[in-house]
């Protein structure tokens, strides 16, 4: 799997396993009723067990484990027995001193994750946790070490979420933002979280180290947290892979941390090291039961996923005869079902493929499978430039129609290879020494004075002329 | 003083508690806790190979609620009780580094 991802350091490979927490997608929070929902006034969706009062009891959302389940089904993760665990520690984001997590037995165990271009990535685990309140930093700028004092708010705390531990497969920046991508596709398409990076629905902390390329012994790794968008991911990665290089080749030694990103600086900051890590002191909730959902549940639940992004990957690169990577960027933007449908009527799939990516990035609005399809055939039939039927698209997805009609409407007639013989010649008539370097000149000139015949003659045609037809033309004049 | 547990132990585990404890109540403590291990080692004597760890006295899995809203708390009257209050939130001395 190494050696694909450009280095960061050359010589140096850099490992990245990566724990990516989201919120589920519930109408209430994990343990009890009060709502749950983004973006309200501080400490409004709270209740007593949200605020972890005395005397309070977790029930669990049902819901919620469903969503858990969803989601361990779609990276392919064995879904098993699974038992709640507090996590003890004194931190004023849970008011109740410990945080309910699942520890060694985790609602969905091993999985995978298969990447764009078909790499798998290894899972750990999958398993349900409620996240903390949000704690905001006054004072010294924001900056935790210098705060002056904390304001709490409380809405977030008791939210599920799912806690994703992927293995450390990935090799590179690129990597990673490859597999957070894939992963929030995978969560959206299911319905499981909205995937909201910067509201923070979806967290990513990066477990990063480095080692010299060749080498099998995987180095000190440092953790990164307080990472907010896949920009910052890829940043803070390549940032931590210079920093342990720079120390590595410096002779010092890597020390096992947890680190912050300072999004502002551009760099990261020791929070602590091992040897400071929470000693969390798990044990079993006492307070819930375990959760064994039978196969039939199971069995259910799989039947009601939608078809999962590689899936559609899949089926879209089949029936166009690509690779997968190729069928990546229309899938992504839910636009495969147009696709397949399109190719299905027969029109040329690359063609298909060319719209879908580069004209139709804000949507298709009234375009058909029938329309699209009748386009591609004049298009390929030599009847409108990929100009022309770039406009005519627009006009179908603005207003939809027969796309014949549309271009006899716009004077989109195929222009008759005498008019077209008679402006190119005219032209080389006009340019003498153009014409000159492009007849003696190297494939580089050629190329460069092409490209200018080109340009002049859609400038005296409005672009009506096909810009293939110019150049067979210009390579036929410059042989004679 | 028996080995399953040493006092260093029980100090370790009162500061992760953050509970502050005298001499003589580590004195205390560690014997105390070493008996309820010694009493739970007589498990020892019985073969559970084929006996899947108990995770709730109470033979009950799949204990659900419905994903629907109940009531919620009245802000005013939960931050009426709070020790110290900002811009509706609770304010809490500053926090050394960060939660996990």
């Amino acid at each position: 799997m190494s050696g694909t991802a450009p280095e960061i350091v050359p010589g140096w490979e850099t490992v990245i396993g990566l724990e990516v927490h989201a919120e589920l997608a519930t109408v209430t929070k994990m343990f009890s009723g009060a709502p749950n929902r983004f973006g309200g006034e501080p400490n409004t969706n709270i209740d007593p067990v949200s605020l972890g009062l005395p005397g309070t009891l977790p029930v669990l959302n049902g819901r919620a484990v469903e969503l858990a389940i969803r989601v361990g089904l779609a990276l392919n993760c064995t879904v098993q027995r699974s038992v709640f665990a507090r996590k003890n520690y004194f931190y004023p984001d849970m008011p109740k001193d410990f945080q309910i997590s699942q520890f060694d037995l985790p609602i969905n165990g091993e999985g995978w994750l298969e990447l764009a271009d078909g790499r798998r990535i290894g899972i750990e685990r999958a398993h349900l946790e409620e996240d903390t309140g949000k704690s905001t930093h006054v004072g010294g700028g924001g900056r935790i070490h210098e705060a002056g004092h904390s304001l709490v708010d409380y809405n977030r705390a008791g939210v599920p979420l799912i806690e994703i531990v992927g293995r450390p497969d990935l090799r590179g920046a690129e990597d990673a933002r490859a597999y957070v991508s894939e992963l929030r596709s995978i969560l959206v398409a299911i319905g499981a979280s909205d995937g909201k990076m910067e509201e923070g629905s979806m967290r990513v902390d990066c477990n990063v180290s480095v080692r010299p390329v060749g080498q099998e012994e995987l180095g000190t790794r440092c953790e990164v947290k307080n990472i907010n968008s896949l920009r910052s991911l890829g940043r803070a990665i390549e940032y931590e892979a210079r920093r342990q290089v720079d120390l590595l080749t410096a002779g010092e030694r890597i020390e096992q941390q947890t680190r912050h990103w300072n999004e502002d600086e551009g760099r990261t900051h020791k929070l602590r090291s091992k040897e400071e890590a929470f000693d969390y002191r798990y044990f079993p909730e006492p307070d819930l039961m375990p959760v064994e959902p039978s196969e039939e549940w199971i069995a259910e639940i799989r039947a009601d996923l939608p078809p999962l992004p590689r899936e559609r990957r899949h089926r879209l690169a089949e029936a166009a005869g690509m690779e997968t990577s190729a069928a990546a960027l229309t899938v992504d933007r839910g636009l495969d079902d147009l696709a397949m449908a399109t190719i299905d009527l027969g029109a040329d799939a690359g063609r298909v493929l060319v719209h879908l990516e580069n004209n139709l990035a804000d949507g298709v609005g009234l375009l058909t499978a029938g329309s699209f399809t009748d386009l591609i055939a004049l298009e390929t039939g030599g009847d409108l430039t990929a100009t022309q039927a770039k406009t005519v698209l627009a006009s179908l997805v603005a207003e939809g129609g027969d796309p014949a009609a549309i271009a006899s409407a716009k004077g989109f007639e195929s222009m008759d290879s005498g008019e077209l013989e008679a402006i190119v010649d005219r032209l080389i008539s006009e340019h003498p020494d153009d014409w000159a370097a492009l007849t003696a000149g190297d494939d580089k000139e050629r190329k460069k004075k092409s490209g200018f015949f080109v340009g002049e003659v859609m400038k005296a045609t409005r672009g009506r002329a096909d810009g293939r037809a110019v150049n067979e033309l210009l390579a036929r004049r410059s042989a004679g | 003083m028996t080995e399953r547990i040493t006092r260093q132990d029980v100090a370790h585990v009162a500061d992760l508690a953050q509970l502050s404890l005298t001499d003589d109540e580590l004195d205390a403590f560690t014997i105390q806790l070493a008996d309820i291990l010694d009493h739970a080692a007589d498990l020892d004597a019985l073969d559970l190979a084929d006996l899947q760890p108990t995770a709730h006295p109470l033979p009950l899995v799949n204990v659900f609620r419905a994903d629907v809203v109940g009531p919620t708390s009245d802000r005013d009257e939960v931050l009426a009780a709070a020790p110290a209050v900002e811009d509706a939130q609770f304010k809490v001395p500053p926090v050394l580094g960060e939660g996990p």
